[in-house]
């Protein structure tokens, strides 16, 4: 690990990226190698590898889970960003909650190391976690005030600050009026509210929402989704996990995709749908003629679908370049129609990874 | 230590405030104490209803013995045959006819005499009769052989022999059997709490995996620490509902007692407090006052503060053991029908306890078969407790026993507490499924 950082950095030096920093490389290469040397005695005292660590509030390294026979997690490695929101994907038995699990300390790896802000994961850590479980209730006989107290103590918060908190987000979220209810009393979207309190309030560092809008109505969901990114605006950093990809596209900056216990894909959002697109664009013509001009179309390019509505002279079709140019084919089609729409087809969430893991199927 | 005292601060608060719970606690004495008037009252209802038996006797035996008693009266026919005599009787609605024959000889007399009834007569009018034909031709058998009344009379004594310990000491008979009832007492009060309130821990797991708040509260706390807290919670709840049923059931038996003016000694068994006066109407013998006072203080001389000692030991332990034998059933279960394939090999130790310690530590207390089952760790915390009123040393407990017993239970207690620790963490989690014996030794390697 320490060995891995180390090149790399070395590598960013050997680039001249950064000129002045030439200037320290000698010394830099020369503690690299020190470290290299005594790095299997200091596991965690790692010189160079902290820079990484520093940036990213969880790293998990090759962490592998198994429960009997059946591995949950292999060699799973991941680098959550500080202050971002990443979406942990996957279908349903994938591997998520088990992954999420041991970042909660619910279970341990039974390899592999997780970090969390820099130094290995300790039950102290806990105290900096929030999470919303998939799986997730409250004592039904309960009255909610007292156990919402109860929770946020259980965190570690006291009872003087826990009120103060719950205070300012039972107005917020509009729910004054059920402190002395029993959750019984509750529907179940009005539970969900007081779940996601309990997660934030107390502020933790990481927040982990397990399919977080489940049971919600679209409105209310809506609200927990305004609440999320308003709490990543101040600060805090957020994995979310789901297996429903149009949440993803609207929050997540980076991801990662978990399929069969395997991590198989990872990074920004916008870099992977940089690497999916395919060029596909959607077009849409005027013209008077528009069964020629497929058919001309069809013979230079290649087109996947089109539709002619010889009364409104309206053609659209669907077209694949061979590369991001897209001159040579508009300037085919301007010569004989009015373009009045050209999109590139951005591939979504759930095409990327529907394509990832009938790739990884296919190539097992 | 902090969130431990949480969770067991709301566990505890959740049972007293559960309402089924709360009335329960202030419901069970009164029926307790409900239930020991009933009794009585039907008791002596069924004593007040007299028998009444017509005799026609022929002979000239028997004259001066059918003498009316309180279950019993006699009605005497005389001059009247015994066909009018069974008419009579039965339009008289009495219960039945003797008939004794006008003979000469009194065993011919015995030979032919009849009960007549409707149906069937009960046993113990029969006992009552025959005793009396008995006592009759027991005399005269030995008047023949020249023994007078008055010489038979003293000839029925009955003996007791002599006891004593090899120092000296009076030994009191039935002593080792009250001794064990005493004994008994506390394992009863252990059983029934472990029972009851490992079903309590059991349901409250649960519910906790039903409502699915569990994984809220274990991203918090150590599963370890949810179900050490919930376990104590419980007890604690436990412990407090006991408390106010002893002292309110007694206070209420008393004042029914005095009220009613029930003879306490009519109730003997059916008290179900081990009380003093209960121990003391086990011993099969009526005592005269110079052997009651050496019951008393032989009553006095129990080591209670060492029982009371241990008896606290082996309640902690043995209810800690089972509890959490409890609690992972109930992480293992998604809900209560689940539960009775486990639960059968739970309660069968704690009945073997019982039944085994009531035969076999009462004849024998210090045998191989109450040894055995007093250092078995899932027997000995009733067994043991049933022997040690007999003291611990020379005439009791040999303290290597004691310490084998009380060692075998901790060691079973760690090693109980940590499979089920794990069986409850995996169980917790575990959403859906009925486990079975094998997926449970899986769990454990997980």
């Amino acid at each position: 690990m320490i060995q891995y950082w180390a090149t790399n950095i070395n590598f960013l030096f050997h680039s001249n990226f950064f000129p002045i920093l030439n200037l320290f490389k000698g010394g830099f290469c020369f503690l690299g190698l020190i470290s290299t040397k005594i790095g299997g005695l200091l596991k965690h005292f790692y010189i160079f590898g902290k820079i990484a660590y520093m940036n990213n509030i969880l790293v998990a390294k090759e962490v592998t889970k198994q429960f009997g026979d059946h591995v949950a997690l292999d060699k799973v490695s991941l680098e959550i960003p500080k202050n971002s929101i990443y979406g942990l994907l996957g279908p349903n038995g994938a591997g998520k909650t088990t992954l999420i699990r041991i970042i909660n300390q619910i279970t341990y790896p039974d390899q592999g190391e997780v970090y969390f802000d820099g130094a290995p994961l300790e039950a102290h850590h806990i105290a900096m976690i929030g999470y919303l479980p998939e799986e997730r209730g409250l004592y039904k006989s309960m009255k909610v005030g007292e156990q919402v107290l109860y929770l946020a103590q259980l965190k570690g918060l006291s009872k003087a600050t826990a009120k103060e908190r719950l205070k300012f987000w039972f107005e917020r979220l509009e729910i004054g009026d059920w402190w002395g209810k029993k959750v019984q009393e509750l529907s179940k979207g009005m539970a969900q509210k007081i779940q996601f309190i309990v997660t934030v309030l107390h502020e933790p560092k990481l927040l982990i929402f397990d399919e977080p809008f489940s049971g919600f109505d679209p409105i209310n969901a809506n609200i927990i989704k305004d609440e999320i990114l308003r709490l990543k605006e101040n600060g805090a950093s957020i994995i979310f996990s789901t297996h429903r990809m149009e949440s993803v596209e609207e929050l997540c900056e980076h991801i990662a995709l978990i399929h069969e216990s395997e991590k198989i894909l990872d990074g920004k959002l916008s870099d992977i749908k940089k690497a999916y697109k395919n060029n596909i664009f959607e077009v849409g013509l005027q013209i008077g003629d528009g069964e020629a001009l497929v058919g001309e179309l069809s013979e230079k390019f290649q087109i996947s679908s089109a539709a002619y509505d010889g009364k409104a002279g309206q053609l659209d079709l669907t077209v694949q370049l061979p590369s991001d140019d897209t001159k040579e084919f508009l300037g085919f089609v301007a010569g004989k129609s009015n373009i009045n729409r050209f999109v590139e087809t951005i591939p979504t969430a759930n095409d990327i990874f529907i394509q990832t893991v009938q790739r990884k199927d296919q190539d097992a | 230590m902090h969130k431990l005292g949480l969770i067991i601060k709301r566990e505890y608060l959740a049972k007293v405030r559960n309402k089924s719970f709360v009335i329960m606690t202030f419901l069970s004495p009164i029926l307790m104490v409900g239930m020991v008037v009933l009794i009585a009252y039907l008791t002596k209802v069924n004593d007040s209803e007299k028998k009444v038996i017509c005799v026609l006797n022929e002979s000239n035996y028997f004259s001066n013995d059918f003498v009316s008693t309180e279950s019993t009266s006699y009605v005497i026919f005389q001059d009247i045959a015994l066909e009018a005599a069974k008419d009579s009787t039965a339009s008289l609605g009495y219960y039945g006819l003797v008939y004794i024959p006008g003979e000469n000889d009194l065993e011919r007399v015995a030979d032919r005499s009849y009960f007549y009834t409707r149906d069937a007569p009960s046993t113990s009018v029969l006992d009552g009769l025959e005793a009396i034909f008995q006592e009759r031709i027991q005399q005269k058998r030995l008047l023949d052989l020249g023994v007078s009344a008055k010489e038979f009379a003293a000839f029925d004594d009955p003996y007791e022999i002599n006891t004593a310990t090899f120092s000296g000491q009076q030994n009191l008979k039935g002593i080792n059997e009250i001794k064990a009832f005493i004994g008994g007492g506390f394992g009863y009060l252990i059983m029934m709490f472990i029972i009851i309130y490992g079903g309590f821990v059991m349901r409250s797991v649960i519910e906790e995996k039903t409502s699915r708040i569990i994984e809220v509260i274990i991203s918090s706390v150590k599963p370890f620490q949810l179900m050490l807290g919930k376990i104590i919670g419980t007890s604690l709840a436990g412990i407090t509902q006991f408390a106010i049923w002893i002292v309110s059931a007694s206070l209420l038996l008393i004042a029914v007692l005095f009220i009613f003016d029930i003879d306490p000694q009519g109730l003997g068994a059916t008290a179900n407090l081990p009380t003093a006066s209960t121990a003391a109407n086990m011993a099969p013998v009526a005592p005269g006052d110079a052997t009651f006072q050496l019951y008393v203080d032989e009553f006095f001389k129990i080591p209670w503060v060492m029982l009371i000692c241990f008896f606290v030991v082996y309640f902690v332990l043995g209810y800690l053991i089972y509890s959490s034998i409890y609690a992972a059933i109930g992480a293992a279960v998604d809900n209560e029908t689940d539960t009775q394939q486990f639960i059968f090999p739970i309660i069968l130790p704690l009945m073997l306890a019982i039944y085994v310690g009531f035969f076999s530590v009462f004849s024998n207390p210090h045998g191989p078969i109450a040894v055995g089952f007093s250092l078995f760790p899932l027997t000995s915390p009733i067994v043991m407790l049933m022997r040690l009123p007999g003291g611990i040393g020379e005439g009791g407990v040999p303290l290597w026993q004691l310490m084998t017993s009380i060692v075998l239970l901790i060691g079973t207690f760690m090693g109980i507490v940590w499979l089920a620790a794990k069986i409850y963490r995996v169980g917790i989690l575990m959403y859906g499924k009925k486990p079975s014996y094998k997926e449970l030794y899986k769990w454990l390697r997980y």
